[in-house]
């Protein structure tokens, strides 16, 4: 699957898109990037006058990448517009602020996809090289040709 | 396998995931993971890789569809096992 491909499946538009590229994929992690447009909304007011990207948007971003990206490429030719998608859980670690305009790559690895859980090992850096994030972040991601019954609605929930 | 055992290896497996401690304190066979002990149906998933690491057993998705209970957890991985072993 392309990199345009994997995008073009993305359940987001904007102002709630957050990948731009995704450079690799395989059945073990993904690696994308996402540039922050200085006009996004909520530089307006986090903070004051000092513009910082919030830690719950590079929580989007790493989500988009690394667990999204990465589950619709695991799945496959399966992942249509009725898989359901839901994050539920994350522990993310930030190290450094990151400013508008910055560009950010997202690496993420597998640390198991099961029974429509996917949980990942995600970490973010900015483009000096340097860890601005890291961490865990887990979704279910259903399509329900491969689970019927009571694993359609564990998507749902 | 040891019943009282097991219930106790299964306490240990899924404490860091219940929501309702009485019900945990009170488990019995018949304790539901979703219903009683309020396991969210994600991190269910990590209680059952925990049961397949713990007594080094795989469990399909048939399997994870009806393990719903102490109880039913038991008979899989009962079943499991006597399978791994004949």
């Amino acid at each position: 699957m392309t990199s345009q491909e994997i995008i073009s499946k993305l359940p987001y538009s904007n102002p709630f898109l957050f990948v731009d590229e995704i450079l690799q994929s395989n059945e073990n992690g993904v690696e994308g990037t996402y540039t922050f447009d200085e006009n996004l909304d909520f530089y307006k007011g986090h903070f004051k006058e000092y513009p910082v990207t919030p830690g719950v948007i590079l929580t989007e971003v790493m989500a988009q990448i690394g667990l999204v990206c990465l589950g619709i490429f695991l799945l496959d030719d399966s992942f249509n517009k009725n898989t359901s998608i839901a994050l539920t859980s994350t522990e993310i670690d930030f190290l450094k602020p990151v400013f508008p305009k910055e560009k950010v790559t997202v690496i993420s690895k597998k640390v198991y996809f099961r029974f429509g859980k996917l949980k990942c090992k995600v970490i973010m850096k900015n483009e000096k090289g340097e860890e601005v994030c890291t961490g865990t972040i887990a979704g279910m991601i259903l399509s329900p040709a491969l689970s019927k019954g009571e694993g359609a609605e564990i998507g749902l929930k | 396998m040891n019943k009282e055992q097991t219930i106790e290896e299964l306490k240990n497996i899924v404490k860091p995931y219940i929501q309702n401690q009485e019900a945990f304190d009170g488990l019995t066979e018949d304790t539901d993971f979703i219903n009683d002990l309020k396991i969210n149906s994600a991190n269910l998933v990590d209680v059952i890789l925990d049961i397949e690491e713990k007594y080094d057993i795989v469990i399909d998705n048939e399997a994870m569809e009806r393990m719903i209970n102490v109880k039913a957890a038991m008979e899989i991985i009962e079943n499991k096992l006597s399978e791994k072993n004949s």
